[in-house]
């Protein structure tokens, strides 16, 4: 009888685990099959056509996402690296536990009240939508990503080697970077990449910042269009054309996204194993 | 020596800066929120969050259908998810073991990285026909139980009830696995020493070890399905009424958001917008908070 019920419920386990891949590997089927028809050169290279005409690409949207996550990057890893150091340096400060409960929490921040937040700061003081503005409001979604994924590679680097490090003299800052961050640099850059693939996704953020734009722009103060909020553009129009073009982008978006953990996962390896 | 302690100062007192940068930016979140959303608390105050009524046209707008949206869509969501996560878990950690298991895990790990609009995008165009013909079918031979007696639009509750589903799941599964891989071998082994089956270990000894982790798990997945923003936006009708059955359009707090905002017709209508955003703001933090305490216990057996 136990027997019997052992093996009913490894049965029903696996059909659970079988029925979570199922729509997962639908998504993914529908994307190379409604995407790879679409994706030529054309797509990389050329900027959208007016409205109802065939053709036109999106380098417009990628250039945009570029910007949009660059700003971000350039804003968010410095403030993340350094809080991820502190919440390890700090680690018995009275404070430390609460900083990172807080950390955790904002990472769970939804996506729109970031949009919102950063149009009340940057979009109204400035008077217009602007590249800059979605930048800001990424980076703020990046800022505790980085954090928690800093501070739990850098956990893991023996106390040992800090503790000898500190008994040759060295001052804290120095053994910090040159050997904590040194020696966890591989899963350190690997919790950045994956910060960058998961803020490249987002489009909620920049619906009222960066906005979106026809046009091809390299202009940090005006909008600019992303891959994501063009995805959500033609999806809402009635053209089958650009509808193909939407499937594409979000192939190439999933493609981005899997190389990234792909090479995050290498990096973590490669250099943790470098001592 | 001297020296080097003085930019020792230096460096502990800018790694303070940057470690109270998060407090800083919780409360700037708020405080943005807060006096953006000013006109409309002072026009309706509490009855903003009772009253049945969004209406651009007459100036006159509340929260409750989106509440009602918001919260439908995102328990019904977790209900189906839960079961499934938690059983996908179990299996990927203890019955399958090795490359196989790894392989299976990091596959789940990259489809949690899909951008939400590429699930909307999906939705747009898979779900919601497929969704349709299955509304169609239980209104006609089940039109008669009140939660699906009406107009079988596709876009609606049930659509983004389904997406959301897919897309917490790998989290959630996620999140469960780490739980149940801190479950001390020797005990899981000290009763199949007892002669314990497989499902006697997992139904006695690891599931009730880990329940308050899986309680924290599938509740942050479900602060993940209260502020998914694009996937539901894309599917779920966009209608700004309070859902009755199964099949009804309507909205959720960040779907009315997103939709709305910049087409916002007075300042009014915009502030009103923020006040909502206010909420997904304060109900999401709640959620997050009290699961985050929870899951604390098991991250700090982990470090030791």
């Amino acid at each position: 009888m136990r027997k019997l019920k052992n093996n009913i419920m490894t049965v029903v386990l696996a059909s659970a685990l079988i029925i979570c891949i199922i729509p997962l590997f639908l998504v993914i089927g529908h994307l190379i099959k409604n995407g790879l028809s679409s994706i030529s050169l054309n797509f990389f290279v050329n900027n959208p056509k007016p409205f109802g005409e065939e053709g036109g690409g999106m380098l417009n949207a990628m250039v945009g996402s570029l910007m949009t996550v660059g700003l971000a990057g350039l804003i968010g890893i410095p403030f993340g690296l350094m809080a991820g150091i502190f919440l390890v340096e700090y680690r018995h400060h009275r404070f430390a536990g609460f900083i990172r409960l807080l950390t955790e929490v904002m990472q769970g921040l939804p996506s729109i009240v970031v949009g919102i937040v950063a149009y009340a700061a940057i979009v109204l003081n400035m008077g217009h939508f602007s590249a800059f503005a979605g930048g800001i409001a990424l980076a703020i979604m990046m800022f505790p990503i980085v954090t928690r994924s800093t501070e739990e590679v850098l956990l893991l680097v023996p106390l040992t080697l800090k503790e000898a490090s500190l008994a040759l003299g060295a001052p804290r800052w120095r053994t910090t970077f040159t050997i904590m961050v040194r020696t966890a640099l591989g899963g350190i850059v690997g919790g950045i990449l994956s910060s960058i693939a998961r803020v490249a996704g987002e489009t909620a953020p920049l619906l009222f910042t960066a906005f979106g734009n026809r046009f091809f722009s390299t202009n940090f103060m005006k909008p600019v269009s992303t891959m994501t909020l063009q995805i959500y553009d033609y999806a809402r129009t009635p053209y089958a054309s650009l509808h193909q073009q939407a499937w594409a982008a979000a192939l190439v978006l999933v493609f981005f996204v899997f190389i990234n953990s792909l090479l995050a996962k290498f990096l973590a390896k490669r250099l943790s194993g470098r001592r | 020596m001297k020296k080097n302690f003085s930019i020792d100062h230096l460096y502990l007192s800018i790694l303070y800066f940057f470690g109270f940068s998060i407090l800083l930016l919780t409360f700037i979140v708020f405080y943005e929120l807060l006096s953006s959303s000013t006109l409309s608390i002072k026009t309706f105050s509490w009855s903003f969050l009772l009253r049945n009524k969004w209406d651009p046209i007459r100036e006159i707008y509340s929260s409750l259908p989106f509440i009602i949206g918001t919260i439908s869509t995102s328990f019904l969501a977790v209900g189906i998810s839960s079961f499934l996560s938690i059983g996908s878990a179990l299996f990927l950690t203890e019955y399958l073991k090795g490359q196989f298991s790894s392989f299976l895990s990091s596959l789940i790990d990259i489809l949690a990285a899909i951008p939400s609009v590429v699930y909307g995008l999906w939705g747009l165009f898979v779900l919601v026909p497929f969704i349709r013909n299955i509304q169609t079918f239980l209104f006609r031979y089940l039109g008669f139980i009140p939660i699906f007696n009406s107009q079988p639009y596709g876009f609606g509750i049930m659509s983004a009830m389904v997406i959301l589903s897919i897309m917490i799941l790998p989290y959630a599964i996620a999140m469960i696995r780490s739980v149940i891989e801190m479950v001390p071998s020797d005990l899981k082994e000290a009763a199949y020493a007892l002669g314990a089956t497989k499902w006697d270990v997992m139904r006695q000894v690891v599931l009730p070890y880990v329940r308050s982790g899986i309680f924290a798990g599938i509740g942050l997945s479900l602060g993940r399905a209260l502020g998914e923003t694009m996937a539901v936006t894309m599917v779920i009708g966009n209608r700004n009424d309070i859902p009755r059955t199964l099949f009804d359009p309507a909205n959720t707090l960040a779907s009315v958001i997103a939709n709305e905002f910049n087409e916002a017709s007075s300042s009014l209508h915009m502030a009103s917008l923020v006040y909502l955003a206010l909420i997904l703001f304060i109900i999401t933090f709640l959620v997050n908070l009290a699961m985050r305490s929870i899951l604390k216990r098991y991250s700090l057996e982990k470090r030791r």
